[in-house]
């Protein structure tokens, strides 16, 4: 993607959450039973959304890697996935800071939170074996692979709920649980903008990546001279 | 030195026909068999493995009081830690063994699948393991005075279906990671994570079954989550193994 196209992107994005802000700080009624704090439901759960986009992103950039065998597809795939990890965080720590006001503690071994917590480690591992591999096809195909094998954490995450019986609240979605039809509009309405921020985010990653390689091949070059 | 009259010294040494890919079961078998008698040979992943098991059991033994309800309540989570983190021992061995001698480049070489290959060392590792994990339940047994012998067969089938998910994983990434400089470190990162669905079902399974007792009555759908991890993470790694198997 283009700078300018990115710089548009960041101002709509910042535009739409302004409005979106607006809109549930200042027009929308508290939750009868949560109070304020429910509003918190509308960055956690777009937060988790987005954080499953990217992990499945990062599989489908995975597998045209060891399709096609360009680094281009892993570049794609690191980006998005560290980007999936980043929403990922931002929808734990949300949930904490949920769960503080309402049961009263930071955490507790829900199967849903652990879920996250281990998709939240996966991901982690499938960085930390980015940089223990220095040769770069090497490092995409053994990537490659554990991104697919982590993406098939990601479905168990997400029926997880229906799997287990927990203390968590049924999700809003394929759930059973219920919503005003204001508060789901601004759900939706509010992963806009972090859909937005996530793909510039992703795709000024991928360009990095790109970059990166190019002074990694440069470097050896120079080596070998 | 000269070839023998009528041919070239390659072809007698191994026949033409011998070159041919041999069938994807055959090939397991025979890499299975290879690990296994080099195993039995050396004796160095099992008797770390068995060693370890024991140790662990002795060293829970003081973290907590080993009653009859202590060990009810604990049985399934401190068996399966046991038995994970002695599979590591094996799996690390798995590929790592062919390094000397470029042996794994010769295996590479050889005309069978990358499936096949895997397939065979995930054979012999789930052998393997499910010998330290019995032996290992003999020692739990004895030293928390549980009477698993009560419910054997039950046991011993989510033993099976638990040890070729926790092996079928391991020995994938035993193969993803036995190139790295940080291999001992990066395999337990990748694969426990990964394991924790299949970890879960089998903690939920062999707890009753491991002091003796029935099975509870969501063993079902424990049962199904063990089975599906069994099914999907062995399809994917028979797909995927032939991208990790580059010398």
């Amino acid at each position: 993607m283009r700078g300018k196209t990115l710089i548009v992107l960041c101002g709509l994005a910042a535009a739409l959450l302004a409005r979106n802000l607006y809109v549930m700080l200042l027009e929308l009624p508290d939750e009868v039973s949560q109070g304020p704090i429910f509003r918190i439901i509308f960055f956690h759960v777009p937060a988790a959304w987005t954080a499953f986009l990217g992990f499945l992103a990062a599989a489908g950039g995975s597998l045209l890697y060891l399709l096609h065998k360009e680094l281009r597809y892993d570049a794609f795939a690191v980006a998005v996935t560290e980007v999936g990890l980043a929403f990922a965080a931002a929808n734990l720590a949300t949930g904490m800071i949920w769960a503080r006001i309402i049961w009263g503690i930071w955490w507790t071994w829900d199967p849903r939170l652990t879920s996250m917590l281990v998709c939240c480690v996966l991901y982690a591992g499938y960085l930390a074996l980015r940089h223990a591999v220095e040769e770069p096809s090497q490092r995409a195909r053994a990537a490659a692979v554990v991104s697919i094998l982590a993406c098939v954490d990601v479905p168990i995450v997400f029926f997880s709920i229906r799997w287990w019986r927990t203390q968590h609240p049924q999700p809003v979605v394929w759930g059973g649980g219920s919503m005003d039809p204001a508060y789901w509009k601004m759900l939706f309405l509010n992963w806009i903008p972090l859909l937005l921020l996530g793909a510039v985010m992703a795709a000024l990653r991928t360009r990095q990546e790109g970059w990166q390689r190019e002074i990694e091949a440069l470097r050896r070059r120079a080596h070998a001279l | 030195m000269t070839a023998p009259a009528g041919g070239s010294l390659l072809e007698s040494v191994r026949p033409r026909q011998a070159l041919r890919p041999a069938g994807f079961w055959r090939s397991a078998l025979t890499v299975a068999l290879k690990d296994l008698r080099a195993e039995l040979r050396t004796k160095q992943a099992l008797n770390a493995s068995l060693a370890f098991s024991v140790v662990i059991l002795l060293l829970f033994s003081f973290a907590f009081d080993p009653t009859a309800e202590e060990t009810r309540a604990l049985a399934g989570g401190l068996l399966w830690l046991v038995f994970a983190f002695a599979g590591a021992l094996i799996w690390n061995r798995s590929f790592a063994r062919e390094l000397p001698n470029d042996c794994l480049d010769g295996l590479l070489a050889a005309p069978i699948s990358g499936a096949a290959l895997y397939a065979g060392k995930a054979a012999a590792n789930w052998l393997l393991l499910m010998a330290v994990e019995l032996a290992g339940l003999a020692a739990f047994g004895v030293f928390y005075n549980a009477a698993w012998t009560s419910r054997f067969w039950p046991l011993l089938g989510v033993l099976a279906l638990g040890t070729w998910a926790v092996t079928v994983v391991g020995t994938l990434f035993s193969a993803l990671t036995v190139n790295l400089r940080l291999r001992e470190l990066m395999l337990p990162l990748l694969v426990y994570p990964l394991l924790i669905p299949a970890l879960l079902a089998a903690i939920q399974l062999t707890g009753p079954l491991a002091v003796g007792q029935a099975a509870s009555a969501e063993a079902m759908l424990w049962l199904r989550l063990l089975g599906a991890f069994d099914i999907i993470f062995t399809a994917l790694a028979l797909g995927l193994v032939e991208a990790v198997l580059v010398s």
